[in-house]
């Protein structure tokens, strides 16, 4: 084999390099998004929860909010009754919002996590932070 | 896959079943998340079948008058407003009569008529050519002939300015939002890349109240439901002569305007 050594080498660096990520990550667990719910409109509700159920907001909000912005632009319904028959005004900015005051708390912290950038801010105004 | 609150709700209640292997449990599940209808629109909302305008130049008089019917629009919608006329973002602005009527060909119509400053916004056509080019159907006629256009869906191709006889829509080319004097917090901003125009304030509408360009004229501008013949704007077009912009290309603008006589037409001028 020619130059079988300088082969090897280039192998071996190759692989050491392409696997570095996960021999880095390796033993240090990545801590878990916990996004705050802790802002004084949710502070200040008798009962501490969201529209529909924890469970189904954590993985369906964003079909929720694709199903409310047809509902409201498409069909002009700007009502929401869910689950409980609670109703709600369809309104990212003016209702989600207005409890979730805290969007670098709440909204960035799984969406960095997950490596996701949903556009909504780049017309839905986000609430005024301090930070 | 996508999936609804519906479906959702289903997965988790027979989830649950099967996990406490109970019948007991379906009744609860089924009676604590009946599906009424999900969507449904404001109880107060003002629905019509066919919504239009009326403006009645005989009532702006002063330079005030035009002004405040603007900045209504324009605060409340988070208008940008751009210093370079090439970036112009306008739901509602103003133009002489003579270009906004440039079929009506009064020769020897007085300078001041020619002159006279008219308040020119969204036509929210019967028979809207924006819509029928808008390859995403981003641009659409509502049931209550509003024209409206989903930002989500809007790609920025400008089809529908090009079909616009009226110059009624604006495209952002830069980011508008350092441009927004002061930021409405209730109403979204727009982004670089989408066109918009005039919604007839269809937010407001649907809390009942009139659009703002009309709460702010002092009833120099009247919103109505056309369909409906004992809306107050059907009984103001039975009295009165009106005009519409370029109906002549059948459109079927919904805007009318009230010129008003001579007198008027003398003062125009002044105006502005
Ligand atoms: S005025 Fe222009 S933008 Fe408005 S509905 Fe008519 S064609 Fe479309
Ligand atoms: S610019 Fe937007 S609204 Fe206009 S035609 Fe293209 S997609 Fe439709
Ligand atoms: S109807 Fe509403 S959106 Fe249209 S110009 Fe008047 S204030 Fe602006």
């Amino acid at each position: 084999m020619y130059n079988g050594g300088k082969i090897l080498l280039g192998i071996f660096v190759f692989l050491a390099l392409a696997t570095y990520p996960f021999y880095n990550n390796i033993g240090k667990a990545n801590a878990r998004p916990e996004p705050s719910t802790d802002t004084p409109a949710i502070q200040k509700l008798a009962q501490k929860k969201c529209i529909e159920p924890e469970a189904f907001m954590k993985s369906e909000h964003m079909q929720l909010l694709n199903q409310w912005r047809d509902a409201a632009v498409r069909d002009g319904n700007r009502i929401y009754v869910a689950g409980d028959g609670q109703r709600y005004d369809i309104s990212l900015q003016n209702t989600c919002m207005k409890c979730h005051s805290n969007k670098k708390e709440f909204c960035d912290s799984c969406h960095n996590y997950a490596g996701v950038s949903p556009y909504c801010w780049d017309c839905h105004l986000a609430p005024k932070e301090g930070k | 896959m996508s999936i609804d609150r519906r479906d959702f709700l289903k997965m988790i209640g027979a989830s649950a079943v099967f996990a406490l292997g109970g019948m007991g449990v379906v009744d609860g599940i089924v009676k604590d998340n009946v599906e009424a209808e999900q969507f449904r629109p404001e109880p107060g909302a003002l629905l019509a079948k066919q919504w239009a305008m009326v403006i009645d130049m005989r009532k702006f008089k002063t330079e005030g008058d035009y002004k405040r019917i603007i900045s209504a629009c324009n605060n409340i919608h988070n208008i940008p407003d751009f210093s370079d006329s090439k970036h112009e973002v306008k739901w509602i602005w103003t133009d002489t009569f003579e270009h906004a009527f440039p079929e009506q060909e009064q020769g020897y119509a007085p300078e001041s008529l020619k002159e006279m400053p008219i308040p020119l916004l969204c036509n929210h056509c019967e028979n809207p050519p924006c819509v029928r080019v808008c390859p995403t159907k981003a641009t659409f006629k509502r049931k209550d002939g509003l024209v409206m256009q989903d930002m989500h869906r809007c790609i920025g191709c400008r089809f529908c300015m090009a079909a616009c006889p009226y110059g009624s829509r604006s495209f952002n080319w830069t980011d508008p939002r350092p441009h927004i004097k002061k930021e409405n917090p209730d109403y979204p901003t727009r982004m670089r890349g989408v066109v918009e125009k005039c919604t007839f304030c269809v937010e407001r509408l649907a809390e009942g109240k009139m659009p703002a360009c009309v709460e702010a004229s002092n009833g120099a501008m009247m919103f109505g439901d056309l369909s409906d013949p004992n809306s107050e704007i059907r009984k103001v077009l039975e009295s009165n002569y009106t005009i519409r912009r370029k109906s002549e290309l059948g459109t079927g603008p919904n805007i009318y305007y009230i010129i008003g006589g001579a007198d008027n037409a003398r003062e125009g001028a002044k105006r502005e």
